[in-house]
């Protein structure tokens, strides 16, 4: 898997997601740092396809760059405030000195882990087996999953629909 | 076909799509006219000047459209191996993942009676 494609694409991805993240962080404007975030995360999606996690990719497209980023836009919709602009903060060096310490301690295991490294991508990984294992072997967990995800839908609206509401709703 | 050659249609329609969407805003910004006015910037042209800030919340019943949006989002990561699959495996699989639909249906009946999805 090694060759100039690969190796390229990686520091492609690498310099776009570095810059999409930095870009959250300087931008003023909240919902310009959410289109950020979604350059970042199609950014790490790209990185799972490089590791031959084709499911994980698609996965982190659909998960993150469609259900977490319209739940981060809807947070910022629905804050009161946040229409002020991303402003000064007193934290930004504490942030900065964490954030240098953490990338310290990143650098220090990555350097310091032996990685085991295989050339092919490992048989029973990619969608198709999973789609097999999810539909045979584990058939009831996945069933349970639609119960579990219909439990969450009607919770949330047991939570966000108040009583007034639905006097209001009643009237119409 | 190697892993990569197959991903190689998604960068090329990656780069094909940046390139349609960028040629698109350079082009306007060079060929159509522009009036950079401060009146230009408001949200009538002939009316009354706007109060305040060009922020308004957003109603928190919106935010369930998101949750259903989100709950059925994630029955299509579940649907995806599914697809790629059923047609190699036996015939009750196919049948399994309408099961699995059908109860979601349920939550979405569940929404629609309660008047989430209405619009006022």
């Amino acid at each position: 898997m090694e060759g100039f494609g690969p190796s390229f694409a990686f520091w492609v991805l690498a310099a776009l997601t570095l810059v999409a993240a930095g870009g959250v962080m300087v931008s003023r404007n909240l919902l310009h740092a959410v289109l950020f975030l979604i350059l970042t995360f199609i950014g790490v999606a790209g990185f799972f396809v490089l590791l031959s996690a084709d499911f994980i990719a698609m996965a982190q497209v659909i998960i993150y760059v469609g259900a977490i980023a319209v739940l981060v836009l809807f947070a910022v919709l629905l804050t009161p405030r946040s229409g002020r602009d991303n402003g000064e903060t007193r934290w930004a060096l504490p942030g900065i000195l964490l954030a240098v310490c953490l990338a310290a301690i990143f650098l220090f295991v990555v350097h310091d882990t032996a990685w085991n490294t295989v050339d092919e991508a490992p048989a029973g990984l990619d969608a198709r087996a999973l789609g097999t294992a999810l539909l045979t072997t584990w058939v009831v967990p996945f069933e349970i999953a639609s119960v579990l995800l219909t439990a969450a839908l009607v919770g949330a609206i047991m939570l966000t629909r108040s009583p007034e509401e639905e006097a209001e709703d009643a009237l119409v | 076909m190697s892993f990569y050659d197959q991903w190689s249609a998604i960068l090329i329609a990656a780069i094909a799509g940046f390139i349609l969407v960028f040629t698109a805003l350079i082009a306007t910004r060079i060929l159509a006219p522009f009036a950079r006015e401060r009146a230009k910037g408001i949200s009538y042209e002939c009316g009354m000047l706007p109060i305040g800030r060009n922020w308004a919340q957003v109603h928190v019943r919106y935010y369930l459209i998101a949750i259903v949006f989100l709950l059925f989002d994630v029955e299509t990561v579940f649907i995806f191996p599914w697809a790629i699959t059923y047609l190699s495996l036996a015939e009750f699989i196919f049948w399994q993942m309408i099961l699995f639909i059908a109860i979601l249906s349920l939550g979405l009946v569940y929404a629609w009676k309660r008047g989430v999805l209405e619009w006022k």
